[in-house]
């Protein structure tokens, strides 16, 4: 994990997905903070959300999807509650204890018989329309990150499509919340 | 209705709140109403630079000596991108900076106005915070959080951006004791639990090592004593890292001398052999650790830092502890004398087999150089500089290169606070400013700053600061017309190809220093060096002394890029060795 320009092997632990979230205080520049971090440190960003949560306490949640290995990610960790805005930051692997969810807009566009296979691909998957017309349709799907892959690749095979996503989100199963420093649920 | 000031009025109250005395700055256009009110401020000095990157420096060396955050103020754009090489500077030596920058009016913001630029995008990455402050209620607020966090937890730079309407508006003052910082609270005390368990690592030891750094110096000078008392009671090896020198005493016999790259043989062997480590406020920096996965590799580790994301950044440790290295230490003698009172009598004995062999490791001199009796050796010069002032309570600064290694090598430190160099970004062209912000701190010292002839032109239009202030500052130039250091590199590393590392033309010295209206001085032979260096001393006023060093002289000993630490180069004899793999690294 060691990014000193001294290590020579680089054999460690295998590098895995993580979401790291981050409760901030929504200020100037607090995004370019954490998103800036992670460039300058070389870390990945796959996808970010981000929003504010707590309009009176102006807190916003932040949720970025990265890979490393376990040391990279309590780097991360450690780095991004070091930035002054940031209350929290906690690190959700892959696995049955957290809910993660994404949404994608997917307009296609296409007539006839096209149009309607594509049509039944969104209903098999059971997704939301939102737009219909004769030429076209705007579909919304949510789901996990794979199974939105997934439908995309499908689509994307029947003609035009436009894609519009947002990044994962995450939440841990069960009664347990976060809280910061003065013992407010986050 | 409380009362209502100017923006510039609530900067420098809040100024005045924290006690500043002294200001490192340069005017321009978005800061004439600061400077407006600087000239009717009686508490607080403004020292006019003649750069702004010289400002950063001066308030990193004021910052330093004193243990008190460093002050720069600055205009906008071309001020405060001057700035940025102090304050990434200053970012990586943990020193406590709080910059003032002016910006351009809040309506102007965003629409390319002379003089503008992005300050606050510009410094994120180089400070621990910034603002830029749009509404003149929230100034007092804002300057009280800027100095709160650069002095408190791991220190460091801040930017406090403040446009010029801002400067000029009303509003309301609020004191510093009504601000807080609800997401910023560092850690400084300790669990009990990881000090117990490292004082049973400590008890158990036969092989140990107290490995320092400059969160030591950073704790304040009651953690140097903590530091101190630690090292006696214990009796065990101690190393410091070029940060760290001072914190213990450098003239001690428990001192190994510093490690790492440039470090003893004693002390990089006793790193690598060591079967318990204990780092105090350092960071397992490249400079340090050379090769990582060869590093220390059959002891236990402690960790001490305030920052915990340094712990399991580099090296992983068995017992981090986070916290202010005075109370952790202080902790650790506590739980020692309480649960383990037999120990400091019984611990001589138990670790006196690997003081013999340090001893041994020490038979090896290894910062031995030839002597020379016709061209005066750089290391020569530094023993006897360090000879002819050691009982001055001297300040050392230093530029970055050769020079800085051998001023860490064989300039011996017993306080605290009296070495400032440019360690973790290796600014060539620090040392000059930063002495006389130390000047500027500590009047009436001897402060030396020790440079090489190509590091000391980056930021020579100093010496007109040193004039104007009548700081008498001396700059003891070690002078082998070659940026020494990328010419050892280019020499070991490079097939000896000396790409652009030699200065073809340089100024004289002796007359730059006349032309500055300060003094000049030349030394040419070994015999003539320590009149001349007395001279020098004796001179009341700021001194350029222009020391002709052996041209090729390595800095020796060395850990080649790539190597660990029980593979050192002693000196031209072994430089065989060097791999392909070392090469490409830094």
């Amino acid at each position: 994990m060691s990014k000193s320009a001294y290590e020579i092997d680089d054999h460690h632990d295998s590098v895995e997905r993580y979401v790291v979230v981050a409760w901030v205080d929504n200020e100037a520049g607090v995004l370019a903070r954490v998103s800036g971090l992670f460039s300058g440190r070389g870390y990945n960003i796959e996808s970010l959300a981000v929003s504010e949560v707590d309009h009176e306490r102006k807190i916003s949640r932040i949720t970025i999807a990265t890979n490393g290995t376990k040391e990279v990610i309590k780097q991360i960790q450690a780095q991004v509650l070091k930035l002054v805005p940031v209350h929290k930051v906690n690190i959700y692997p892959i696995n049955e204890e957290t809910i993660f969810r994404e949404l994608a807009l997917v307009k296609f566009i296409g007539e006839g018989e096209i149009l309607q296979k594509a049509e039944q691909l969104c209903v098999d998957n059971k997704f939301e329309f939102l737009d219909k017309t004769s030429k076209s349709f705007i579909v919304q799907a949510l789901g996990l990150r794979t199974e939105i892959d997934e439908f995309i690749k499908k689509i994307k095979a029947l003609g035009t499509v436009s894609i519009s996503r947002t990044g994962a989100l995450a939440m841990k199963k069960g009664s347990e919340t976060v809280k910061d420093n003065k013992g407010l649920v986050l | 209705m409380s009362e209502q000031l100017t923006g510039a009025e609530i900067v420098f109250k809040a100024l005045n709140e924290h006690g500043v005395d002294h200001i490192f700055g340069y005017p321009g256009g978005a800061v004439l109403p600061l400077y407006d009110q600087i000239s009717k401020e009686k508490n607080i000095k403004h020292i006019l630079v003649r750069h702004e990157q010289g400002a950063g420096h001066a308030a990193e060396g004021y910052a330093r000596s004193s243990g008190k955050p460093g002050i720069a103020l600055v205009t906008s754009g071309p001020g405060a991108t001057n700035m940025v090489t102090a304050l990434t500077d200053a970012y990586m030596d943990s020193i406590p900076l709080v910059c003032i920058s002016g910006q351009v009016p809040t309506h102007l913001i965003g629409t390319d106005a002379f003089q503008e630029c992005d300050t606050t995008g510009i410094t994120r990455p180089c400070t621990k915070h910034n603002w830029l402050v749009k509404d003149v209620n929230q100034l007092a607020e804002t300057i009280h959080k800027a100095f709160h966090i650069a002095t408190s937890g791991r220190p460091g730079p801040v930017l406090v951006d403040i446009p010029k309407d801002v400067q000029f508006q009303k509003g309301v003052y609020k004191s510093a004791n009504q601000v807080v910082v609800e997401t910023y609270k560092p850690k400084l005390k300790a669990e009990l639990t990881s000090i117990e368990k490292a004082v049973e690592l400590i008890v158990k030891s036969k092989k140990p090592i107290i490995y320092s750094g400059g969160g030591v110096i950073n704790a304040g000078t009651k953690a140097s004593d903590a530091l101190t008392e630690f090292t006696r009671v214990t009796n065990f090896p101690i190393t410091s890292t070029l940060q760290g020198l001072g914190a213990f005493p450098g003239s001690d016999p428990q001192f190994l001398g510093m490690l790492g790259m440039h470090g003893t043989y004693e002390a990089n062997n006793a790193m690598h052999e060591c079967d318990l480590m204990i780092n105090v406020g350092a960071r397992f920096d490249d400079r340090i650790t050379g090769r990582v996965d060869a590093f220390s590799p059959n002891s236990k580790k402690i960790h001490i830092d305030i920052d915990p994301s340094s712990i399991n950044k580099i090296v992983k440790v068995d017992v981090a502890i986070v916290g202010d290295c005075l109370n952790v230490l202080n902790d650790m003698l506590t739980t020692l004398k309480n649960k383990h009172s037999d120990f400091c009598s019984s611990n001589k004995e138990k670790i006196s087999d690997w003081w013999k062999q340090i001893n041994k490791w020490r038979e090896k001199k290894s910062l031995s150089y030839k002597h020379d009796d016709k061209l005066i050796m750089p290391q020569y010069a530094v023993e006897r500089l360090y000879e002819l002032t050691k009982n001055k309570d001297s300040f050392i600064t230093t530029e970055v290169g050769q020079h800085q290694m051998w001023a860490a090598q064989y300039y011996k430190f017993d306080k605290p606070n009296r070495w400032m160099t440019s360690g973790g970004l290796g600014t060539m062209g620090y040392g000059l400013p930063a002495a006389i912000g130390t000047q500027i701190a500590n009047p009436g010292k001897l402060v030396v700053d020790i440079a090489g002839e190509a590091s000391i032109l980056m930021n020579i239009q100093e010496m007109s600061t040193a004039v104007q202030y009548k700081l008498p500052i001396k700059i003891f130039i070690l002078n082998n017309q070659w940026m020494g250091m990328v010419r050892q590199w280019q020499e070991l590393l490079h097939g000896k190809n000396y790409s652009e590392s030699y200065t073809e033309a340089l100024p004289d010295f002796v007359k730059l220093a006349e032309a500055y209206g300060a003094v000049g001085i030349r030394a040419k032979t070994p015999k003539e060096l320590d009149d001349k260096i007395n001279e020098m001393v004796d001179i009341d006023r700021p001194v350029i002394f222009d020391c002709l060093v052996k041209k090729d002289e390595n800095c020796f000993p060395m850990i080649p890029s790539g190597k660990p630490h029980n593979e050192m180069i002693l000196g031209p004899e072994d430089e065989e060795g060097i791999t392909e793999e070392g090469k490409v690294l830094v």
